[in-house]
C-alpha cells in the first residue's frame, strides 16, 4: 500500500505548540466508556491536545497510539505511530487524526491486544487487517483519507474505538479470549 | 461404564494436573471434558471422565491429593447428558466498569428473562475494573434490539457499560 503523502509527511512540528505529558487514565473511568465529542481540528485547545497526545505517547514505553479519552478528555482525537513496532508493515509514521472514521475494512485477523488504560488484561480481538480511514489533521484541518494495513490498521481501529467509547474488552472474541497480562512494558 | 464429575480446588502448585490425571489414568478412566483455571490464584479444575471404576475407588485414588490440606477434591457420579446443540444464535456479552456487587446477577438476569442460555462465562477483577464476558445462545425468536436495551438499562443502573454482539465464527 502506498502511504498517503500528506499524512506520511506530517509531524507534530506542524502544530506549532509544545506538547505536555498527561496522565493516562485507566478503566473503569467513565470517560473511557463514553463516546467522544466531534472536534474542530483547528481550535487551539484541539491543537494543544494533539501535541499533548503525541508527547504522552512518546514517553510511554511500547505505546503505539493514544486517544483523547485515555487522557480523560471525551473527544474524537488520537495519535498513532507504529513505525518502530515489529509487527508493522506499511505505515504513516507519527500522525494525529480528528473525527476519524473507518470507511472500508477487510481481511479480518485475530490477534492479542493490550491497552495502557487496561493494564492488567489482554484480549484476543478480530479486526480488519486492511482499512481505509478518513479523518482531519489537527492544526490545518486538512481532510485526509488513508489506507492502512496490518498493525497500523489494527492500531487505527483500536484508537477509533476509544473515541467511540469502546475498549478492546468490548470486542474480545469470547469468554476465553481475555487474559491476565503476563509481561508489562 | 459410568461417568464421574471431579472437582479439584485449592492452593496452586506445579503438578496438580499431572498428579490428578495420572491417578485417573491408572484406573483406566477416560477424560472426556475438562477445564482448569486460576481464580484469584486458586487452582480450580473440573473434569468429567468415563470408565468402570466405582466412585469410592476414584475417591480413594485421589485422596493423596488432599494430604497436605491445601486441596479439596470431590467425586460425583453424573448421568450422561445429551450433547449440547445450540438452538439459537451465538452472541458475546461484555460488561465492564467499576467493581460492585450484583453486576453479574443483574445483567445475566436480563439474558435469562428472554430464555438466553449462557454457554461460557469469564469474570475478571483487575484493580477497580470488573469485567464479565459471556457467550450466549439466544432463542431464534429473540428480539435482540429489545434485549440490548434491557441489558444496557441494567448495566447503566449499576454504573457499568455493556456490549452485546454476534459471536463471529470463521467458516473455512
Amino acid at each position: 500500500m502506498t502511504p498517503e503523502p500528506t499524512v506520511l509527511a506530517w509531524t507534530e512540528a506542524e502544530l506549532g505548540v509544545e506538547g505536555g505529558v498527561l496522565e493516562v487514565v485507566r478503566a473503569p473511568r467513565p470517560v473511557l466508556a463514553t463516546p467522544g465529542e466531534r472536534v474542530d481540528p483547528t481550535a487551539p485547545d484541539v491543537v494543544q491536545l494533539a501535541a499533548d497526545l503525541v508527547a504522552t505517547m512518546r514517553v510511554s514505553p511500547g505505546c503505539v497510539g493514544l486517544a483523547a479519552p485515555q487522557v480523560g478528555i471525551g473527544a474524537q482525537v488520537f495519535c498513532v505511530d507504529v513505525s518502530a513496532h515489529p509487527k508493522t508493515r506499511g505505515h504513516h509514521g507519527t500522525f494525529v487524526l480528528c473525527n476519524a472514521e473507518v470507511l472500508e475494512a477487510s481481511r479480518n485477523e485475530r490477534a492479542r491486544e493490550g491497552c495502557m488504560s487496561v493494564p492488567d488484561l489482554t484480549g484476543d480481538v478480530k479486526r480488519a487487517s486492511r482499512v481505509v480511514v478518513r479523518g482531519e489533521l489537527p492544526g490545518s484541518g486538512t481532510e485526509v483519507t488513508l489506507a492502512a494495513e496490518a498493525f497500523e490498521a489494527r492500531a487505527l481501529q483500536h484508537e477509533i474505538d476509544h473515541c467511540a467509547g469502546l475498549l478492546f474488552l468490548d470486542r474480545v472474541a469470547g469468554a476465553h479470549a481475555v487474559h491476565h497480562r503476563k509481561t508489562y512494558l | 461404564m459410568t461417568r464421574h464429575a471431579i472437582t479439584v480446588l485449592g492452593h496452586d502448585r506445579p503438578g496438580i494436573i499431572a498428579d490428578t490425571t495420572g491417578r485417573l489414568a491408572g484406573l483406566g478412566l477416560n477424560l472426556e471434558d475438562s477445564t482448569m483455571t486460576l481464580l484469584r490464584g486458586h487452582f480450580a479444575m473440573t473434569l468429567v471422565c468415563q470408565g468402570d471404576a466405582p466412585e469410592a475407588e476414584i475417591a480413594t485414588a485421589l485422596a493423596p491429593l488432599t494430604d497436605d490440606g491445601t486441596l479439596t477434591v470431590t467425586v460425583r457420579e453424573v448421568p450422561a447428558e445429551p450433547s449440547y446443540e445450540p438452538a439459537g444464535s451465538p452472541w458475546v456479552l461484555t460488561v465492564h466498569g467499576g467493581d460492585r456487587p450484583g453486576i453479574v446477577s443483574s445483567v445475566v438476569g436480563e439474558v435469562a428473562q428472554v430464555g438466553g442460555n449462557i454457554t461460557d462465562l469469564t469474570t475478571r477483577l483487575a484493580g477497580d475494573l470488573y469485567l464479565l464476558v459471556a457467550e450466549i445462545d439466544l432463542p431464534a425468536a429473540t428480539d435482540v434490539d429489545a434485549l440490548r436495551v434491557s441489558v444496557d438499562a441494567a448495566a447503566a443502573a449499576l454504573g457499568v457499560g455493556a456490549t452485546l454482539r454476534p459471536a463471529e465464527a470463521d467458516e473455512l
